[in-house]
């Protein structure tokens, strides 16, 4: 059985489900939120380079090099907004960052 | 079998076994630890397909730097992570319907999709150079001015993170390097006549 471009697809699709059941499942915990998003992104990648390496076409690759980018952009930010929130309120579960709610 | 199938079946079983224990971990440094084997597997996957730099990017940027910060803010934040667990079985059918609805969804597009008639392949130097060399072909001359944004976007999440977590603290004693350079001998020297035998 030869491994084709369907096989990559699934895989990918598994794992966006994963990630989406991971940010329901832990929806107090902000940092378990944030590996989910990253698993998210990972799967969205898996795809575009399953199609850019299928088609011979190198576009997919340089867009998952951008998401690679954006991802670890968001996870330093998103990182660092959740040190700087721990600090003046001492907690970081979900329910408590309520400062916003009219 | 082929060695290339046998690898996917490796690396795709582990990376979704590592997936599925990044969100029921109880503890979240083993979460952390998963998602670093996740990526692992996730780069062995884009060896398989013949994208070799985003393999090693993978690796680099994401076990090497995304997972390390994962690992350091999950260490230095003292948080009662059993107390962020509670809900998690609460949530589960809930959890498990919406992710049976996107897994269907998804797989469903996975195995049926077709590809467009308008569709063609742009040109791009594959084949014969490696992959590292022909995404640079592409990358420095077709995407520039998207590589110089995705460069400015990493300097704004740098300066962001910088200026959101540094903190002056009062009372530390630091180097002030202007008003080093500010001294003359008229601020800092004082000169005494000091009489003899009388001391100071």
């Amino acid at each position: 059985m030869d491994i084709g471009l369907t096989h990559y697809l699934v895989l990918s699709a598994i794992l966006f489900t994963i990630g989406v059941a991971g940010i329901i499942l832990n929806h107090k915990n902000i940092i378990v939120i944030l590996m989910s998003v990253e698993l998210i992104l990972l799967s969205v990648n898996i795809n575009l380079v399953a199609f850019s390496t299928q088609s011979g076409d190198l576009t997919g690759q340089v867009f998952a090099l951008f998401i690679l980018t954006v991802a670890a952009a968001e996870a330093a930010i998103g990182l660092a907004i959740l040190v700087a929130f721990y600090r003046n309120r001492g907690s970081i579960a979900v329910e408590d960052i309520n400062a916003l709610k009219g | 079998m082929q060695a290339d199938v046998i690898f996917f079946w490796i690396f795709a079983v582990v990376l979704i076994g590592s997936a599925l224990t990044v969100i029921v971990a109880r503890n979240p440094v083993h979460s952390v630890l998963f998602l670093i084997l996740a990526f692992v597997n996730a780069a062995g996957l884009f060896l398989l397909m013949g994208a070799e730099f985003l393999g090693m990017m993978l690796i680099v940027v994401y076990v090497g730097a995304v997972a390390v910060l994962f690992l350091f803010v999950v260490m230095l934040l003292d948080v009662d992570f059993a107390e962020l667990k509670q809900g998690f079985v609460k949530y589960l059918p809930i959890g498990g319907l919406i992710a049976l609805g996107v897994a269907g969804e998804l797989g469903y597009a996975a195995t049926k999709w077709a590809p467009s008639p308008h569709f063609a392949a742009a040109a791009s130097p594959v084949g014969t150079i490696s992959n590292t060399r022909a995404l640079g072909q592409v990358l420095y001359t077709h995407y520039v001015y998207f590589f110089q944004a995705a460069g400015l976007v990493l300097l704004t999440a740098m300066i962001g993170a910088i200026v959101l977590t540094l903190r002056h603290k009062e009372g530390v004693k630091r180097q002030n390097i202007a008003d080093q350079v500010a001294r003359t001998p008229a601020t800092s020297v004082e000169l005494r006549k000091v009489a003899s035998r009388a001391g100071l």
